[in-house]
């Protein structure tokens, strides 16, 4: 049987170890609190240079790797668009990764009067069809302006898939919930950079906060004329690209 | 991921033409979702019907009262099925009760649906039966007596009073009622109508197109429904009814014609951006389905026959005739219908939101988004159907025929 001594040994001690365990788990939420308030000061903005790309699709493969997408040339959260405009009829454009999209017949390049590259990536807009027609609320938006999908509680209904004019999304083949591009959000909480935007060798791609007058986006903002895709739909895209045709949509 | 789902998005690629965005090659909604709408759209359908009895007076229709009434539940009951299967998680669904998304549309699915079951269609059955059920438990042995008794939900009150706050009753839910039909299958519309992205879609006649044509499917089903189930259980058709029902019939196809002629004629006079895509849709993957079935064989055919039928007495002289050329225009018309919703389905997803080329649908046969589940679905409420009149017959005349006969 326990003496009152050792009792009242085992109590203190516990009460120790679970006060100091209670005040670093009250101190690491502060710290995650103020973290999430620093991000929530911040609006992500992402910048295309559709001149500097030269469709080397470094940043597709990237993306593929980092965040899980199948290999399969049928999903994609980045992918780059070939837009080559002849002297007379249509533009002709073609999905450049790997080869296996259907790649429409090339005009011989001689009737060819310019040709460049597009990436495409989730606008991650401002007002969201996605996130509007979502039934359970699994796609959402973040305060630092990303849209993400929380894959616990999106049921694969697809609808967002409908409601997203610009292809972005799909339905991952083994999670079975929809899937996109996050600007790899994973990695911006840990100051790193998306992984397409690491590995683009001409800078084509960068990204930042559009409410600091330091960051790269601002810069992006000052030295280009710039576009955003679709704005009839009043989607407000956070991309944004500078150079490019009205042909692209 | 399967090897069998990558192989098969594998074969669709020499199918597509022009550019389309490379997530776009799935279509991702199939004929599950074909069948949802086409199945929402005869619950309202048939219910409209009911309503003409119980609020417009309509007594000619009389006999098909309590048939539409049981065919809106059996195809309602089914209705969620076919969503429910489509969904990546099919053990989520019932997020969509507790943690609805109020801007979605898709999400007040739910809350339409369990107020059309719950407060429309379960309670005005019940009521209309009310003092049948009781009768009949008072009437019979074994298990149908003890069924009857827990569906009057054990009351025993047949007196006067009773029955005229029935008769009341039963006119303020379908005044209800009405509306909630065209809450049901409008808001269906409005699930397609309202998504901006896709110009096929987009449009705000959208609601009300899906509505006139559910009205035309329900209404052309219970039709068909009578005419073979009632001679089928020993009755003769009353052509007086089935005259009425068709006329109309008649009008809402003609309403739910011009509907969607006002669509198409905007369109081209509007010429938007998309308009050559869609006409490339049109001309190539939609031909067959949207030209000749559900315009020329599912609206303008049957449109012809009925016209005739209303302008030459020969028509009108026989019976035998007339119900021919109807059950002929009743499976037209369904068969229209049908490819209407195929048409806005299937086909909103078969152009790419660039513009710029088309993708294609490949129909499974077996599995779960394969035409057998979906031909199973369709059937479901058939046999629902057969059920329900079993334990709820919907014609008392055959009931005391039947009783005569075993006397």
């Amino acid at each position: 049987m326990m003496d009152r001594r050792s009792f009242l040994k085992k109590i203190l001690s516990f009460l120790a170890v679970s006060g100091a365990a209670m005040g670093g788990f009250l101190k690491a939420g502060s710290a995650g609190a103020q973290a999430t308030e620093e991000h929530a000061r911040k609006l992500w903005g992402f910048g295309v240079s559709s001149d500097k790309c030269i469709g080397c699709a470094r940043c597709v493969i990237a993306c593929k790797s980092e965040n899980n997408v199948p290999k399969e040339p049928f999903f994609y959260r980045t992918w780059v668009e070939r837009y080559m405009i002849p002297m007379e009829g249509e533009a002709v454009v073609t999905n450049i990764h790997m080869g296996l999209a259907p790649e429409a017949e090339a005009p011989s390049t001689k009737g060819i009067l310019r040709s460049f590259f597009v990436p495409k990536l989730c606008n991650q807009c401002a007002h969201p069809p996605c996130v509007q027609v979502c039934p359970v609320g699994a796609t959402f938006s973040t305060d630092d302006g990303v849209v993400l999908v929380n894959d616990k509680t999106c049921i694969g209904c697809r609808y967002c898939i409908q409601a997203c004019p610009y292809g972005a999304r799909y339905l991952h083949p083994k999670t079975h919930t929809a899937d996109k591009c996050t600007f790899c959000y994973h990695r911006l909480n840990r100051d790193l950079l998306p992984a397409c935007v690491e590995v683009c060798p001409t800078q084509a791609r960068v990204i930042g906060d559009l409410h600091s007058p330091a960051s790269p986006m601002t810069r992006f903002k000052r030295m280009n004329k710039i576009f955003v895709l679709k704005s009839n739909l009043n989607t407000e895209p956070k991309v944004l690209y500078a150079h490019i045709d009205g042909e692209v949509r | 991921m399967t090897p069998d789902m990558v192989e098969k998005l594998r074969e669709l690629l020499p199918q597509v033409t022009g550019y389309i965005y490379p997530n776009e090659i799935e279509v991702h909604w199939g004929i599950l979702i074909v069948v949802y709408p086409y199945i929402t759209g005869i619950v309202a359908g048939a219910f409209i019907l009911a309503s003409l009895v119980k609020v417009f007076n309509v007594k000619e229709v009389q006999p098909l009262y309590r048939l539409a009434l049981l065919t809106a539940l059996a195809f309602l009951l089914v209705a969620p099925l076919s969503l429910v299967s489509h969904l990546g998680h099919p053990f989520r669904s019932y997020e969509i009760f507790l943690t609805p998304q109020t801007s979605s549309a898709m999400a007040m699915f739910g809350f339409v649906y369990a107020w059309y079951l719950m407060v429309v269609l379960l309670v005005e059955i019940w009521f209309d039966y009310r003092k049948d059920m009781i009768v009949w438990a008072r009437e019979e042995t074994g298990i149908m007596k003890h069924i009857h008794r827990i569906l009057a939900l054990f009351s025993t009150d047949t007196s006067e009073a009773a029955l005229r706050f029935d008769n009341r009753a039963l006119k303020v839910i379908t005044i209800i009622g009405i509306p909630s039909a065209f809450l049901l299958h409008g808001y269906v519309g409005f699930i397609f109508g309202s998504i901006k992205a896709n110009p096929w879609w987009s449009s705000v006649l959208m609601p009300i197109v899906f509505l006139f044509s559910a009205i035309v499917s329900g209404i052309a089903l219970v039709i068909l429904l009578y005419m073979v189930i009632y001679p089928l259980l020993g009755g003769k058709i009353d052509m007086k009814c089935v005259d009425k029902a068709m006329s109309f019939l008649f009008y809402a196809v003609i309403v739910d014609f011009s509907l969607e002629f006002v669509d198409f004629i905007h369109r081209i006079y509007q010429s938007e951006e998309e308009i050559k895509i869609l006409g490339e849709l049109v001309m190539n993957k939609l031909f067959f389905s949207l030209v000749i079935v559900q315009v020329l064989m599912g609206m303008l055919f049957p449109l012809g026959i009925l016209s005739a039928i209303k302008i030459f007495r020969q028509f009108r002289e026989s019976d035998e005739l007339r119900k021919l050329l109807y059950f002929v225009s009743l499976i037209l018309i369904q068969g229209g219908i049908f490819a209407t919703r195929w048409n806005v389905v299937i086909g909103g997803q078969m152009f790419s939101k660039s513009f710029r080329g088309l993708t294609t649908y490949k129909m499974e046969f077996g599995g779960i988004e394969g035409l057998l589940y979906a031909l199973g679905l369709l059937a479901l409420p058939v046999v629902i159907l057969a059920v329900l009149l079993k334990i709820l017959p919907a014609w008392k005349e055959l009931q005391r025929k039947g009783q005569a006969e075993a006397a």
